[in-house]
């Protein structure tokens, strides 16, 4: 006994080590942020001689941040909101809809995931330009297309554990399918819907490509704006790095509060 | 809720219209457009196979497609190995399991453009200058080499996912229960022979789901790769996702870039239906 609790010792030891190595790359960003460029150069792995937080300041500004934080959170709480309705609608009538049409749509749906991004990016820009939609609300659609299919494959699935009892008290009850749907049965998805908005937000909110072709320069979210930031001081790592740790701090903040309902959420979107 | 019942089409109508418009429409546009002259606007000669033929011949096209695949496979084997580790060292009851979690996962949340750009500071400036400090010349000059691109794309990219595959393992792990481990203590197995008969064939399941995900994300990856090092020294790191916006978005060639896109679809189709039919024969086997 004496032994196994040696060994858990060194487990917890060669584990706390481990983490402290995972997290040295965001030790080396926060506190090079305070240094002037010049302090990084002299030691990069010290604390800074005297914080400077102008970098920040400047970072800030440059990075247009409350604009581009206002569009980040837009974009994602509008797509993610769209998703979570629609797709938990569509799981519903796929699961209570037993023919063969009904599986052969569930199977067009779930194969769509399979295909890369890259394989329609060129042609669905110049499609949805034809329309002028390559915009904020162009791509909180394309979020919608090419998001619902994970989401309907999760809804459907959770679907099975639902009793048609159910339905047919509300419908005895008076109730029409969508009072049905929305009253009854949407409540009891709430385990699903947290996991697809989880899954949907880490996704949405760290998206670059994709808005970088669609969105103009005023609708631009977080990483586009730090594409362009990056780019224009290179050399000036001080300020680089502070409008990096600028950039991280909100998701930051959600997986503090959240960190529960993102491991488990991510548990059920990659287990399933 | 049968075929006809208009109350079924109104609850999947709104996301029909959407996958159709997003994904069905363009897709196969995208198909049609690779056998004509297609310039993002439209196009008025047929063309057959051209741009196909020309892929055959596009060196910088194939350097990405074999450096793509190079490091998929450096990646898949290194992410599952080190997921794996994690997954064990974690679910050991330390009073730091929670902790240790999280820490691990942390990077997955953030976007691969933001991570790509703090290692970019580390490889250059930490790597530097331990480099200099400690007189190791392996430690400076990061990405400024094809090999040290190599590396530091893989290095970004397992520290980044392996958290992300060491909570697959745990999901798996946990379902081995605790009396088959007691069982075979009672046997006399030690902690290597328990793993190795005991614990590996009960999360086999496990490696076949994060063998496919891994491979099927690291041959997707565009955000690292741009932000990490953008395809340099000389084009050396350029994987297939980034060579085909350069193709499409950057020299304008749209119909030759949505070939590359073509083939490069088929490579994810072709990871895909083998796990599917990996998976099938292996529930029969079961």
């Amino acid at each position: 006994m004496k032994q196994r609790k040696n060994n858990t010792n060194w487990v917890e030891i060669l584990g706390i080590f481990l983490a402290l190595t995972w997290l040295a790359p965001f030790y080396l960003m926060v506190v090079n942020s305070f240094k002037t460029n010049r302090d990084i150069f002299e030691d990069v792995l010290g604390l800074p001689p005297d914080a400077v937080f102008a970098n920040y300041a400047q970072a800030f500004q440059d990075l247009d941040f409350v604009n581009a934080l206002w569009n980040s959170t837009f974009i994602t709480v509008t797509s993610i909101a769209f998703i979570i309705a629609f797709s938990s609608m569509a799981g519903y009538a796929l699961a209570r809809n037993k023919s063969k049409l009904s599986g052969t749509l569930l199977l067009i749906f779930v194969s769509a995931m399979l295909i890369p991004f890259q394989a329609v990016m060129i042609t669905l820009t110049s499609f949805f330009s034809s329309f002028n939609m390559l915009n904020q609300y162009g791509l909180i659609f394309m979020y919608l297309g090419f998001g619902c299919s994970l989401a309907i494959f999760l809804y459907h699935g959770a679907m099975t554990g639902i009793s048609l009892t159910l339905d047919e008290a509300a419908t005895i009850d008076g109730a029409n399918r969508f009072q049905t749907f929305w009253y009854i049965i949407f409540p009891l998805l709430k385990p699903i819907s947290v996991t697809v908005a989880i899954l949907n937000v880490i996704w949405i909110w760290n998206d670059y490509l994709l808005p970088s072709l669609v969105l103009s320069s005023e609708e631009a979210t977080i990483p586009i704006n730090m594409y362009y930031f990056f780019g224009e001081y290179t050399r000036q790592w001080d300020l680089a790095l502070a409008g990096l740790t600028l950039a991280i701090i909100p998701i930051i903040i959600f997986y503090f509060f959240a960190q529960k309902q993102i491991i488990s959420g991510v548990t059920d979107g990659a287990v399933k | 809720m049968g075929n006809k019942s208009p109350v079924f089409w109104l609850f999947i109508a709104p996301v029909l219209v959407a996958l159709l418009l997003v994904v069905g429409i363009p897709l196969f546009m995208g198909f049609f457009y690779t056998f004509t002259n297609w310039n993002g606007l439209g196009f008025d000669q047929f063309v057959g196979f051209e741009h196909y033929s020309r892929l055959l011949d596009d060196e910088r096209f194939l350097s990405s497609l074999w450096f793509t695949i190079q490091f998929s496979v450096v990646s898949v084997v290194l992410l599952n190995i080190i997921g794996l580790g994690l997954a064990l060292i974690v679910t050991q009851k330390l009073k730091s399991s929670n902790f240790l979690r999280t820490i691990f996962f942390m990077p997955n949340l953030i976007g691969g453009l933001i991570l790509g750009f703090i290692w970019q500071f580390i490889f250059i400036n930490v790597f530097g200058q331990i480099g200099q400090l400690m007189n190791i010349e392996g430690l400076q000059g990061w990405l400024s080499t094809p090999a040290t691109g190599f590396w530091g794309l893989v290095i970004l990219t397992v520290w980044q996912l392996a958290g992300y595959i060491m909570i697959i393992y745990i999901a798996y792990l946990q379902n081995v229960s605790g009396e088959l481990i007691e069982a075979s203590q009672i046997d006399g197995a030690g902690p290597v022979q328990r793993f190795k008969n005991v614990t590996f064939p009960l999360i086999a399941p496990a490696f076949t789901v994060s063998m496919f995900l891994t491979l099927s994300v690291s041959f997707k990856i565009y955000d690292q790769n741009l932000s990490l090092t953008d395809g340099g020294p000389f084009n050396s790191t350029e994987m297939v996702a980034m060579n085909i916006v350069y193709t499409a978005f950057d020299s304008n060639e749209m119909a030759y870039g949505q070939a590359k896109a073509v083939v490069f679809l088929i490579f994810v189709s072709i990871i895909a239906i083998s796990q599917v039919y990996y998976n099938k024969k292996r529930e029969v086997e079961m």
